[in-house]
């Protein structure tokens, strides 16, 4: 008989067999088959648990709590448990790892290791709560400078020489970034839009199309163009406040994509436009785009089929040449450049890549902001910075290091109900959000979804202003690239120079 | 675009539904921003028919645009010919360049001459024929989504990578040579390159040839026989294309295809691995 090498379980289902009143709402609550009742009582399969929390919440004695796995393997500090469940899931199974979510390493992040600065007597600081600051973001291309055609002497008759391009307004430095209609469900899209709506911030629309019913969203959603051009027709063009190619995606830079075709149900092919139950793939690279030329060509293109009205970007993963890359996109006629970076998020991606390719957004963000100063194009482009924008104090941080806008999604998952159990990619999201079956779906309600949303993006923004009254700056675009404001405290120096940066005390 | 209102009263010969355009006036190409721009002007006065001339590698004509109408070009086009059309008919009396009908939604080009490489990129619909020789990553990742459904004829031959991804519609290749002389002779070369139809999981690849192709064959990709559906499936479409081009439909028809398809529809199925670490 072979032996089973298998994965021991991570967590353990405890049920309090007192408390347990057998009403099984566990049973219909669990999407990854934990519970079962044999007559006699609840019975739990803890190897299958995922720690998502759905049954301990919905456990109407409070019966039910998850801890950690008890199960001991023989330490060993270099062959971690992980290190070893990679292998034995590799040697049983074979083939590539998936993952869902960010990068979840224990790397060190650098936006912890960055202090603010703030006013003390010589310059004031302002109180936020009864004076004006300013959040208000301007999206688009920013002509070098003005020029004006003067037609009479006195100056009364002055028109405007330079071309403007097409800008629009957000109310706050923030979007919410791409996840599809497929990575997460209907009702969790709908939420993030209305919210996006309500806060005047925008919204990405991921890959895969936009479905007909969120075309009413249009002003606050950029729709991506990516390499599998899924759901890509006139509408979807004319539909989106802005239009972002995608060439890279923090959490798998340089990787495709690969919507098995069991997830693509009428709802999906509707929004992707393909055959139900076909699979999507998308290639890795762009094969109309082997060069920054090509890349301007369909810059070009996409202007031209929406007839210069919306702005056009890029979106990059954050690796080692982001800089000059960035400062080819923007040559290339991008006016908008969003970098996501190495710890950033995805609904199935290689475990491989998400753990180890692309490097942190911090030092994107510096690089591509001073490579662009440099080369006299930093006023032109709007900066979008993404790849784990946990909480406003990274988003402080970003705008500091030289971002416009700062990009999160798994903050605004878990404001839904995510409880980041990272098993996305299996498509049976006790929540509701990251799954496309309806009897999941619909227990995202999507009203108090969108106000929890609404609720935290408030909070960031009033969070931005108490920070920027205590550094005494009124408005958010005095903060951005303004990294006097920031010190280092981390242990490496040269990350603060890179970041130029000074460190704490100088 | 003030400039394009005056370019345009300097040289249009137009009359009421056919519009002529002259994209050299003074003997230099004008930018195709310019041009688009006349074009999309036309085509928002219900304008019918326009007729382009000395076309020199103008990029995107015929970007996004939608209706019932016709583009007629005379010279040669730029990349992109007809990205994201949805509906109008596009012939052109020349060469092409790259990425023609780059992700088209419906419509339908005739070019009268050789085609680049990448054509019919992502295509979701509408039909692409062309008389002469093709390059490379012809008709990738063509997809197919209810009634509509991509279809690419060439008269010659294909290079590397035809129908890379392929997602649905079909590509017709015929191997046919034209001689100066205007008579029609088989290739004596190889019809395509390699790596055919690699990744491919819907749609099929017909290929006027007795050629072994085996070895020609990407990941993915089987040869079937040619049999009484596929010519039912193609039939209409060769007919269309032979009436066009002014080709003996017997001579295409009567002689050995060769038809690739997919192994399955689900040629990734095993590469991951979704265990919980």
């Amino acid at each position: 008989m072979a032996i089973a090498h298998e994965i021991i379980s991570h967590y353990k289902v405890n049920i309090d067999r007192e408390d347990c009143q057998k009403c099984k709402r566990c049973l219909t609550n669990c999407s990854f088959g934990v519970f079962s009742f044999n007559g006699e009582r609840i019975i739990a399969q803890s190897n299958k648990c995922v720690a998502c929390q759905r049954c301990v919440v919905m456990c109407p004695a409070k019966a039910i709590h998850i801890s950690q796995s008890e199960s001991f393997l023989p330490p060993h500090g270099n062959y971690t448990r992980k290190i070893r469940n990679i292998i034995w899931a590799q040697s049983g199974n074979g083939g590539v790892l998936l993952s869902a979510t960010g990068n979840d390493r224990p790397i060190r992040s650098i936006f912890d290791d960055l202090l603010l600065d703030a006013c003390q007597v010589t310059n004031p600081s302002i109180d936020p709560l009864r004076e004006t600051i300013e959040t208000k973001i301007f999206f688009g291309r920013k002509p070098k400078k003005l020029e004006f055609i003067v037609e009479s002497d006195d100056f009364t008759d002055v028109s405007l020489k330079t071309q403007i391009f097409p800008n629009f307004e957000i109310d706050m430095p923030i979007m919410v970034g791409h996840m599809s209609l497929g990575s997460i469900s209907y009702n969790a899209c709908q939420a993030i839009y209305r919210a996006a709506r309500e806060l005047n911030i925008i919204a990405g629309s991921g890959e895969g199309g936009l479905h007909p019913d969120f075309y009413e969203f249009a002003p606050n959603i950029i729709t991506e163009i990516a390499s599998g051009r899924f759901g890509v027709d006139i509408n979807y063009l004319n539909n989106a406040a802005g239009l972002e190619i995608k060439i890279g995606q923090g959490a798998k830079p340089g990787h495709g994509g690969h919507l098995p075709g069991e997830k693509v149900n009428s709802l999906i092919a509707q929004t992707r436009m393909i055959p139900e139950g076909s699979d999507a793939l998308s290639p890795y690279p762009h094969h109309d785009i082997y060069s920054i030329e090509d890349l301007a060509q369909l810059i070009a293109a996409l202007k031209e089929a929406t007839r210069y009205k919306v702005p056009v970007g890029v979106k990059i993963a954050a690796v080692h040449n982001s800089a000059p890359i960035a400062v080819g996109i923007v040559r290339g006629g991008a006016d908008f450049l969003t970098l996501d970076g190495f710890r950033g998020g995805t609904g199935a991606a290689p475990r491989i890549i998400r753990d180890h390719a692309g490097i942190p957004i911090e030092l994107a963000i510096a690089a591509v902001d001073e490579r662009l100063r440099q080369e006299n194009l930093r006023e032109e482009v709007t900066l979008i910075a993404g790849g784990s924008i946990r909480y406003s104090a990274d988003l402080v941080k970003a705008i500091a290091l030289g971002a416009d806008v700062a990009m999160c999604s798994l903050p605004v998952l878990i404001a839904m109900g995510c409880r980041v159990c990272q098993q996305c990619f299996r498509g049976l999201c006790s929540w509701g959000i990251a799954t496309q079956q309806e009897y999941l779906v619909k227990r995202l309600d999507i009203d108090i979804a969108k106000k929890r949303i609404i609720n935290l993006f408030h909070s960031w923004n009033e969070e931005l202003k108490e920070v920027l009254g205590a550094m005494g700056i009124d408005s958010v675009e005095s903060l951005r690239s303004n990294r006097d404001r920031l010190r280092y405290i981390g242990p490496n120096p040269r990350i603060a120079d890179i970041l130029g940066v000074k460190h704490a005390g100088e | 675009m003030i400039i394009n209102e005056v370019k345009e009263k300097i040289y249009e010969i137009g009359f009421d539904d056919i519009i002529e355009i002259d994209a050299a006036p003074n003997g230099e190409p004008i930018d195709y921003r310019d041009l688009n721009a006349m074009i999309h002007a036309r085509t928002l006065k219900n304008c019918k028919k326009i007729v382009l001339y000395n076309i020199c590698g103008q990029r995107f004509i015929g970007a996004a645009l939608q209706g019932d109408f016709e583009i007629i070009i005379n010279g040669v086009p730029g990349n992109d010919l007809g990205i994201f059309m949805d509906g109008p008919k596009i012939t052109v009396y020349g060469n092409c360049e790259d990425q023609v009908g780059n992700t088209m939604n419906q419509g339908s080009m005739i070019i009268n001459g050789n085609g680049g490489d990448v054509i019919g990129l992502s295509a979701r619909g509408g039909t692409i024929y062309i008389k002469g020789d093709v390059g490379y990553r012809v008709g990738i990742h063509m997809k197919e989504y209810k009634n509509k459904f991509p279809i690419i004829i060439i008269g010659g031959t294909a290079k590397d990578f035809l129908g890379e991804y392929m997602a649905g519609g079909i590509i017709v290749v015929l191997g046919l040579k034209f001689l100066p002389d205007g008579s029609i002779i088989d290739i004596d070369q190889s019809i395509c390159g390699n790596e055919l139809g690699t990744g491919i999981h819907r749609g099929s690849i017909y290929l006027r040839t007795d050629e072994k192709l085996e070895d020609k064959l990407g990941v993915g990709a089987k040869i079937v026989e040619f049999d009484g559906k596929g010519k039912e499936e193609i039939g209409p479409f060769l007919y269309e294309y032979c009436e066009t081009f002014n080709i003996p439909f017997d001579l295409v028809i009567n002689k050995q295809f060769q038809v690739i398809k997919p192994i399955s529809k689900r040629p990734y199925g095993g590469t991951y691995c979704n265990k919980m670490i």
